[in-house]
């Protein structure tokens, strides 16, 4: 039976060990501060951490963490939204000692992470997408960024590369999120013609290959000849579209290396900057902000380098714009605005800038987009 | 010949029976162990050590009291779906497809929330198990009907009947049940709290748990103590001898694949009262899939399917700690589970072969 208290003795143990050694590695190192108290952080991913999109651009904050001194990092793979996260965080807590999680997909929040948080008051949930809001554990934190923005950036390379003056763009689920990113992403082309027509297809499923090659395709045969995307895992839309010598646009990571003569840019999370700030912020006793949002100014996303293939025009537009976005306050749904149906979503002379709330609760699809939330 | 054990009266039999009964335990248990020796080849093959992946397969699935709990609240769901595909295995058919039902069990749950949250939970909480099981058992039970009305393989059609669950799934969370309020993840309304059904006493594992475990002892009872078992077994072995013995065959087949249904539905059920608190996406989480994987190391034989749900969750519990401490991707207990599978597979060639375990042969 005494085996049965064991791990609570041996964490103990195992934190006492972690600082010895950390205290010795770290003693010639400049940070010492973090000697004092060596860090467990735990990452956990809904798919491959490899996967050329979401889970991967989290996995490359991760690699960024991992190399902050006396930080050890522990992940996982493949986690599904059931009570097998719940039990992952609850393993890393207990058996790795971990006091700092980042649950990173956006179905873990409620209920898992709001299940798990209250049992564990010492150790810091992080977690991407979710709204945290006032009565929600206070051990709980959740952070996102303004990745429209970089769509409306892709859009306006977008409309200077079509020839067709039609795009694509392959989306998983009409849900607030991946509206305001096809929404944008046209307005960006828009900026460069007001012709310009994007189509969207919803595949139903954050990741499903099949799917999302027959999606592409398709908009492919419409005629679209730059083409996006918002799933889990890019990489099958991107190879597809290239290989049907579209134009491609890139979304969570860098995708430039699946079709280097046809990615033109990318809509990319700057989760390295986002967790090293955070991480940093916990070791030197600081606490984080139970709500945290943050764009291009504030280094949570960044644009892929443009590809060989952007025009002069294409990058001068691209550059120029991306300035004003950096300066702050930047609206991309703005009025006169019909949404695709006719009915108006914004008069002249109202906007919503980046940081506005009522984005994140967007259900129509802007004039210009050939296709339903339904 | 069995007659011997019989005559011989209690003390004297003893052995024999003894030796009867281990060879179902003693060849899976062999072949278990054959399939962790070719997966340690494998992992050496990785540069990583047996000893130690077994080592934290046991710390990470048994060795302490967290993964215990750890292992059986993962286990929960997968003693009902493994029931989904035994019921119907001991009538000679294979139902693959409890995923669907799993899922669409608990959308009914989800679907009933609203309607229920005012009604107590003594009342509330049996009749959404009840509905659970009744879209479970009209969906499992549709490719019974298709195989006996229809001669429909039940293999293919449970598994497509699963894939339009899971879109149904999809239509349904997504629109008519949508609760407005779920804004980047389409769900039902959360259930009351009244209606969230809570932990066993003492330990951080759902009821679902005690639930499972009454469902195969329930099962066996079926299957092994009643006549409807024993004619479910007989039309599994030879369904013309059945049919000229006047045996139910149809009817057999419509209950069987109507309760393996209810089964699956009521882990829906509880994934989503004890679990989720309210229906979307995540219900479609593969547990149908390894129940298929439970059902056949268990031979079919619902109390097998206990410690056999139990190792796989085990492993399922351990796989995330040796992705932490061995670096190895999520996919390594895949293999194992493939190498486990396929060697329990071929052991079943191995029943009947061995001397000491029939008593009547001895001495020979």
């Amino acid at each position: 039976m005494t085996r049965r208290f064991l791990p609570l003795s041996r964490r103990r143990f195992l934190h006492s060990a972690a600082a010895l050694s950390g205290a010795t590695m770290v003693s010639g190192l400049p940070r010492l501060a973090h000697a004092a108290e060596p860090l467990t952080v735990g990452f956990i991913y809904v798919g491959p951490r490899d996967d050329y999109g979401y889970n991967q651009a989290h996995a490359e904050g991760a690699a960024a963490v991992k190399e902050i001194p006396g930080v050890t990092v522990v992940e996982e793979e493949n986690v599904p939204e059931t009570i097998d996260v719940q039990k992952s965080m609850e393993s890393m807590i207990n058996l790795d000692g971990a006091s700092l999680l980042f649950p990173t997909s956006f179905g873990y929040f409620d209920p898992h992470v709001l299940a798990v948080a209250p049992k564990y008051p010492d150790v810091r949930f992080e977690h991407a997408a979710g709204l945290w809001t006032e009565g929600m554990p206070e051990n709980v934190g959740s952070y996102f960024g303004y990745i429209g923005m970089g769509q409306f950036l892709n859009g306006i390379v977008a409309g200077h590369m079509t020839k067709s003056k039609k795009i694509g763009f392959v989306a998983a689920k009409p849900i607030p999120q991946v509206l305001l990113n096809i929404n944008s992403f046209l307005l960006g082309a828009r900026q460069v013609d007001p012709s310009i027509n994007c189509q969207v297809i919803f595949t139903g499923e954050w990741s499903l290959a099949v799917k999302e090659a027959e999606a592409t395709n398709a908009l492919a045969d419409a005629g679209c000849d730059v083409i996006t995307c918002h799933v889990d895992g890019p990489k099958v839309v991107i190879e597809t579209a290239a290989g049907r010598g579209c134009y491609v646009c890139g979304y969570h990571a860098d995708q430039s290396a699946l079709a280097p003569q046809l990615y033109l840019t990318g809509a990319e999370w700057n989760w390295a900057n986002v967790y090293t700030g955070m991480v940093n912020t916990i070791l030197d006793g600081g606490t984080l902000p139970n709500f945290m949002r943050g764009g291009l100014a504030e280094g949570y996303i960044k644009m892929s380098p443009l590809g060989p293939a952007v025009t002069d025009a294409a990058r001068a537009q691209f550059e120029s714009t991306k300035e004003v976005i950096m300066g702050g306050g930047y609206s991309v749904i703005k009025g006169p605005l019909n949404d695709n149906k006719g009915n108006v979503i914004l008069s002249e002379g109202q906007a919503l800038v980046e940081t506005d709330v009522a984005l994140e609760s967007m259900d129509y699809l802007v004039e210009g987009v050939i296709g339903s939330t339904s | 010949m069995a007659d011997q054990a019989v005559i011989g009266g209690s003390g004297a039999s003893l052995l024999p029976a003894l030796a009867r009964r281990s060879e179902a335990v003693v060849i899976p248990l062999a072949a278990l162990v054959v399939g962790f020796a070719i997966f340690a080849v494998f992992l050496l093959t990785q540069g990583k050590s047996p000893a130690d992946f077994l080592g934290l397969v046991w710390k990470g699935a048994y060795g302490s009291a967290f993964s215990w709990q750890n292992t059986l609240s993962r286990a929960a769901p997968l003693l009902f779906a493994a029931l989904c595909v035994a019921l119907p295995a001991r009538l000679g058919l294979v139902v693959i497809g409890g995923e669907g039902a799993i899922v669409l069990g608990g959308v009914a749950v989800g679907a009933l929330g609203p309607a229920m949250a005012h009604v107590p939970a003594f009342i509330a909480l049996p009749l959404m198990a009840a509905a659970a099981m009744s879209v479970g058992a009209v969906w499992i039970g549709a490719a019974g009907a298709l195989r006996h009305y229809r001669g429909v393989n039940e293999t293919i059609s449970s598994l497509l009947l699963a894939y339009i669950a899971i879109a149904l799934m999809n239509q349904l969370v997504e629109g008519p049940f949508r609760d407005p309020a779920s804004l980047n993840k389409p769900s039902t309304a959360p259930l009351a709290e009244s209606l969230r059904v809570g932990n066993l006493p003492g330990m951080d594992v759902h009821w679902g748990l005690a639930f499972g475990i009454l469902g195969c002892v329930v099962s066996w009872i079926l299957i092994d103590r009643t006549t409807w078992g024993f004619a479910a077994r007989i039309a599994g072995g030879n369904v013309r001898a059945a049919q000229v013995q006047g045996l139910p065959v149809g009817r057999l087949i419509l209950g069987f694949t109507a309760l393996a249904g209810g089964f699956a539905g009521l882990a829906g059920f509880f994934e989503v009262t004890a679990v989720h608190g309210s229906a979307n996406a995540s219900l479609a989480a593969g547990y149908g899939y390894t129940g298929i994987l439970i059902a056949f190391l268990a031979r079919h034989n619902p109390l097998a399917i206990i410690p056999v749900a139990i190792l796989l969750a085990g492993f399922g519990a351990a796989s995330g700690l040796i992705q932490r401490r061995m670096g190895l991707p999520d996919a390594t207990i895949l293999v194992l589970q493939g190498f486990v599978f396929l060697s329990i597979l071929i052991s079943d060639t191995f029943y009947g072969r061995y001397r000491i375990f029939a008593p009547e042969r001895w001495g020979r």
